[in-house]
């Protein structure tokens, strides 16, 4: 069964840096788990133009944000003015993870959405 | 500027109380067509709650078995709700695109591509700020580089990574790593050590290859046979140039738009005097702070 944490994804719309197929399959496990979630376009365009809509993000709790580079990330988020704490990465509190690299299935995994891993509706504390 | 698009509405999937979870073949075209076409998508469940991200417009979207009544944080938020359980993809995207045109102006296509600095690696020594010709870089306040047109950056050009002696500049939208942002190993270190002459760059061959150019069109040429030649010689000297600069995977529409070479040695110019300046000033706040506080560590 999924957890209670909040989920943040990035779609990475505005290049194919990200396969298709793992953003594809990711998204689809998502939508279908009944976990809430946060999902965004492009997360390098809302740190170019420093939306303030990553500030709220930035300070969830027990983020888990499913995009690309850790570092990246992290630094995107700092660029427009919403950094996450290192340490809170470091420790886990604040999980990124990667969909250049890792498979659809080991992402869906960690987030508790896997095929059996997840109950319809589930509920979680949101935003 | 870049356009922004908190005005596009945020679209809401509510899976809350009283409703009844969207038809899963509508759901899942519907989510990945959202965020191609730039909205931010949310869904809430039972005891999920959605926070105020800035937008103004919010797209309640369910089926419903009682209307939801939503509070949200923010005063200026118009909500608008909608059933689904009679509606197509189309019909939906028809609705949510209408509210949109009505709200937040047409966005101009821009790849976000631009540097973005790794504060845990930069030492602040205004390399990139020197190098780059189109004021991507600035300082702040406190003389620390920042990245401030992220616009005016060329496209799928990361050639001022590669000036960085830190690896601290990336580019998360490259290829390949460390620039992606990949970790950085013990190999890019060493690559990055042995590090681009900017003067080999900015001065020098593409110099002298550019004025070459220029002199050779001007007096060598009948007006009607300028445009090929010129045309040739330019990609005889992108050629040079990507042999010249390889490895620094310089598209080749950023080196044919290069500016003249007036404007480069004008830019340069301007770009190291500000780098210079800010270095300056960095260093007599630093030797300020010494004064004012002297170090606590008693001298034997
Ligand atoms: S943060 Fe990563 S996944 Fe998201 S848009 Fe940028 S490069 Fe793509
Ligand atoms: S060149 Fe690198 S280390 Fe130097 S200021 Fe720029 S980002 Fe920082």
């Amino acid at each position: 069964m999924s957890d209670q944490r909040p989920i943040l994804y990035c779609r990475c719309a505005y290049a194919k840096v990200v396969p298709e197929d793992v953003k594809d399959q990711v998204l689809d496990r998502l939508v279908d788990s009944g976990h809430p979630f946060e999902s965004v376009s492009d997360l390098c365009e809302m740190s170019a133009r420093k939306d303030p809509g990553l500030l709220p993000l930035s300070k969830q709790k027990g983020l888990r944000i499913v995009a690309c580079y850790p570092r990246a990330v992290k630094w995107l988020f700092s660029a427009a003015g919403a950094p996450i704490d290192g340490a809170s990465i470091q420790d886990g509190e604040i999980e990124i993870l990667n969909m250049r690299v890792d498979s659809s299935e080991a992402i869906c995994s960690k987030l508790g959405i896997a095929d059996g891993q997840t109950q319809q509706a589930s509920t979680a504390e949101g935003t | 500027m870049i356009a922004t698009n908190r005005e596009r509405p945020r679209v809401l999937l509510y899976e809350g109380v009283s409703s009844k979870q969207i038809d899963a073949q509508l759901r899942r075209p519907l989510v990945r067509t959202l965020l191609d076409r730039g909205y931010t998508v949310t869904r809430i469940t039972e005891s999920s709650t959605f926070g105020n991200l800035g937008h103004t417009e919010l797209i309640v979207l369910g089926v419903f078995d009682q209307l939801p009544s939503l509070e949200s944080e923010s005063k200026a938020l118009t909500i608008h709700t909608r059933d689904v359980q009679n509606d197509t993809l189309e019909s939906l995207l028809e609705y949510i695109d209408g509210i949109a045109q009505g709200v937040s102006e047409a966005r101009p296509h821009w790849k976000p591509w631009f540097p973005v600095i790794d504060y845990d690696r930069c030492t602040n020594c205004m390399q990139c700020l020197s190098f780059c010709l189109f004021d991507v870089y600035g300082v702040n306040q406190a003389n620390q580089i920042t990245v401030q047109n992220q616009t005016n950056c060329k496209t799928d050009c990361p050639a001022c990574s590669r000036v960085c002696p830190e690896v601290a500049i990336l580019f998360p939208k490259y290829k390949a790593g460390p620039i992606n942002g990949d970790e950085i190993n013990q190999d890019d270190l060493r690559r990055e050590a042995m590090k681009v002459d900017i003067s080999a760059l900015l001065g020098g061959d593409i110099y002298s290859m550019l004025k070459d150019r220029s002199m050779k069109a001007k007096s060598r040429f009948s007006k009607e046979r300028d445009d090929d030649r010129a045309l040739k010689e330019r990609q005889r000297c992108m050629d040079k140039l990507k042999t010249n600069v390889e490895g620094l995977d310089i598209p080749a529409e950023v080196l044919s738009s290069l500016p003249s070479l007036d404007q480069i040695q004008a830019k340069a110019q301007q770009a190291k005097e500000k780098a210079e300046q800010a270095l300056a000033q960095q260093a007599a706040s630093r030797q300020q702070s010494d004064t004012t506080h002297p170090s606590a560590t008693p001298s034997n």
